[in-house]
């Protein structure tokens, strides 16, 4: 009789779970968190409509047209006298003679068909496939007709069209910089944890003096400083690392933690005793046991630089016109007597607050999946 | 105990000095030194300097001297409150800023203590009633109010404040009181327009602290000298009360340490959105006419006053925990 025999049997599942991978261990245990998991599709969400920005939006984000200034958000009318058919109605504009302002009355007789993969603008898709079908538009309008989902500005550029571009800026600044952070983080975490002594002492004292500084004041001074003359591109590249130089430092706590931790286990000291290099320890051994942690820090940190960049924006000294951020977006709204009479500007806060919440709940699921004994 | 506090008061002489040398750089970024900035300042209001004059005036701040002697004179100056002169007010620095930086500190330290005050009991009726209704209610409430960036909060209220109740809600005195000097009634105005810019800036801190407070709570409440204490037949409140909660409040003061310099951060955008008399919006016009005295001066007195009040909190927090207090870390 062989051993196998005698010992109780094994179900299924107790296979499955002893034969799983850490990775589809942390999977498991992810799914459990019902929050977390609708908070991934959101965020997968909103990455989709970065990617597809130009073909969800409705017209030129950037066509200004001074007689269409705040539009109020626009009802789509789904049905006619002849059935179904989407259609939003013309708009007259007229100044209120007392006030000046632009007021638009909705014209019933004319009816601007709303239909599916019309041509629009012209942009390139992915950035490199030229086309001008989008997702949605009017067909038969006057030039400067179109539908106005979400209203549009002083400038009377379509604020739902914006919004979507604003989206892809946004959230890959975030992005871009959390992985400058990230490799920060790692590398200057990583370089404490493994060397200790004083070098550990003196990051970690670094780390202690970055966090004691306020940083929303040291933000607005670097990015004052960047010169006008500087392109859009070489702006958006600034503020990324200026955002990241803060945020590397709750990344390398995390790194340096595990490092510490790590490093006395069985398995890292039987892999020193076998003779493997320190690389392989590394990466081999270490870093598969931590990275999970390290992606949940990583998420967790992404909302911050989203309300960095959002908040530099919205003071003028973050991104500059034509590039268009939610903080941008939200700069129009700083203006109470404009937003009283226009609130739908403030609808970029809607986006900036789902995105961070999922964010947060989706770190923080993602978190407790990677921890084994959770 | 000395150790402790001899190593704190290092740390803060070392941030102060990091803060002093990034406001350095922060002053000299701009393409061209202070003179030329001042003469194209002058310039656009019509008036010349000759170019002897500007080398006299180069000479007087000792800009023709290496950038570590520049660094040690302007240092030198600040030591003995001497900020320079701001370029836009042409008022010594100093002066422009006046009352605001003590106001900014008033809103922040306010809200540090409205932070505290929230999140202390609904951290513990949390973790005492974990998964009740309330638990879920201010943890939902929590997550949106970290969700929620505080200007964006600050903009939503001066909506809602002007739109439905025909109030503006913004500053931190009423008409009469702003260019008053100071008096117990101004005092009294401002104590009345206080809370809201306080509550404003507190939200975000209050959901993060009351996630900490319940979290460590509830360690706290699993473990056996607890099940004792209540064994012995203490009522739940004193069980909890007199040593978990204890226990429990040691990594939430350490927190503290963290939350002053991100609640001044936070301030300035809130101020300027409130239209609040801080610093912050002084920042932003010094920032943007490229007034970098005026705008490096706030920069630098804003890190020293967090680094004192981080300092502050640290003693305060040796004062609660006998585990530093005695050299236990």
């Amino acid at each position: 009789m062989s051993a196998a025999a005698l010992a109780p049997p094994i179900s299924v599942a107790e296979d499955r779970y002893a034969q799983a991978t850490q990775l589809q261990l942390t999977w498991w245990r992810f799914r459990r968190h019902k929050l977390a998991v609708i908070s991934l599709f959101v965020i997968a969400l909103f990455y989709g409509v970065a990617i597809f920005a130009d073909f969800l939006a409705a017209s030129d984000p950037h066509a200004t047209d001074a007689r269409r200034s705040f539009i109020p958000p626009q009802g789509i009318h789904l049905f006619d006298a002849n059935g179904f058919n989407p259609h939003v109605y013309g708009l007259r504009g007229a100044r209120n003679p007392r006030t000046f302002q632009l007021a638009y009355t909705p014209d019933p007789t004319r009816k601007l068909p709303v239909r599916m993969f019309t041509r629009g603008y012209a942009y390139d898709l992915f950035g490199f496939i030229e086309t001008d079908i989008h997702l949605f538009g009017v067909e038969g309008g006057r030039p400067g007709e179109s539908i106005f989902l979400l209203g549009t500005d002083q400038l009377g550029r379509d604020l739902y069209s914006r919004m979507m571009v604003a989206t892809r800026v946004s959230l890959f600044i975030g992005l871009a910089g959390v992985t400058l952070s990230l490799f920060l983080g790692v590398l200057l975490g990583g370089i404490s944890g493994l060397y200790g002594g004083w070098v550990d002492m003196f990051i970690q004292r670094v780390i202690e003096l970055l966090r004691s500084v306020p940083t929303i004041p040291l933000w607005m001074g670097l990015a004052a400083a960047l010169p006008r003359t500087w392109s859009v591109l070489q702006v958006y590249f600034a503020i990324t690392v200026i955002i990241s130089l803060i945020g590397w430092t709750d990344l390398a706590r995390v790194v340096r933690g595990r490092f510490l931790a790590l490093r006395e286990e069985d398995f890292v000291i039987a892999a020193e005793l076998s003779g493997a290099s320190q690389g392989r320890i590394i990466f081999r051994h270490m870093l598969p046991s931590f990275a999970s942690h390290v992606i949940a820090a990583t998420s967790l940190a992404l909302p911050a630089m989203i309300i960095s960049e959002t908040s530099l924006s919205f003071l003028g000294l973050g991104l500059r016109p034509p590039a268009v951020s939610w903080g941008i977006l939200l700069q129009d709204a700083q203006n109470i007597q404009v937003l009283s009479g226009a609130p739908w500007l403030l609808s970029a806060a809607v986006p900036v607050t789902l995105v961070i919440l999922a964010f947060n709940f989706f770190g923080d699921g993602l978190r407790d999946a990677a921890d084994p004994y959770g | 105990m000395v150790i402790y506090l001899l190593r704190r008061l290092g740390l803060a002489l070392v941030t102060c000095v990091f803060i002093s040398v990034l406001t350095f750089i922060i002053i000299r970024l701009p393409p061209g030194d202070f003179v030329d900035a001042y003469i194209a300042n002058l310039a656009s209001n019509g008036s010349t300097v000759s170019g002897e004059q500007a080398e006299a005036m180069r000479r007087e701040y000792g800009l023709d001297r290496p950038v570590v002697v520049q660094y040690a004179r302007w240092m030198g100056r600040v030591l003995q409150g001497d900020f320079g002169v701001s370029m836009v007010w042409r008022r010594p620095v100093t002066e422009v800023i006046g009352d605001r930086l003590w106001l900014t500190m008033v809103v922040s330290v306010s809200a540090l203590f409205l932070t505290w005050m929230i999140a202390l009991p609904i951290g513990i009726y949390s973790a005492m009633r974990q998964y009740s209704f309330g638990d879920y209610v201010f943890t939902t409430l929590g997550f949106i109010g970290l969700a929620i960036p505080n200007f964006l909060l600050a903009l939503i209220l001066m909506y809602v404040g002007f739109r439905y109740l025909g109030l503006n809600v913004g500053g931190l005195f009423s008409a009469e009181y702003i260019q008053a000097p100071w008096s117990l009634a101004r005092a009294w105005d401002l104590t009345k327009h206080l809370p809201l810019p306080a509550a404003v800036l507190a939200l975000a801190g209050t959901a993060q602290l009351i996630r900490i407070m319940r979290a460590n709570l509830l360690d706290e409440l699993r473990k056996p000298y607890v099940v004792t204490a209540r064994a012995k037949g203490l009522t739940e409140r004193r069980a909890v009360l007199k040593y978990p909660v204890r226990a429990a409040l040691n990594p939430f003061a350490s927190s503290i340490a963290y939350l002053f310099p991100y609640l001044v951060s936070g301030s300035i955008i809130v101020s300027l959105v409130l239209g609040l008399p801080t610093v912050g919006p002084l920042l932003l016009q010094a920032l943007v006419a490229q007034d970098m005295f005026l705008a490096g001066a706030i920069v630098l007195l804003l890190g020293f006053m967090t680094v004192i009040g981080t300092l502050v909190s640290d003693v305060l927090l040796m004062w609660i925990d006998p585990r530093i207090r005695l050299g236990g870390r």
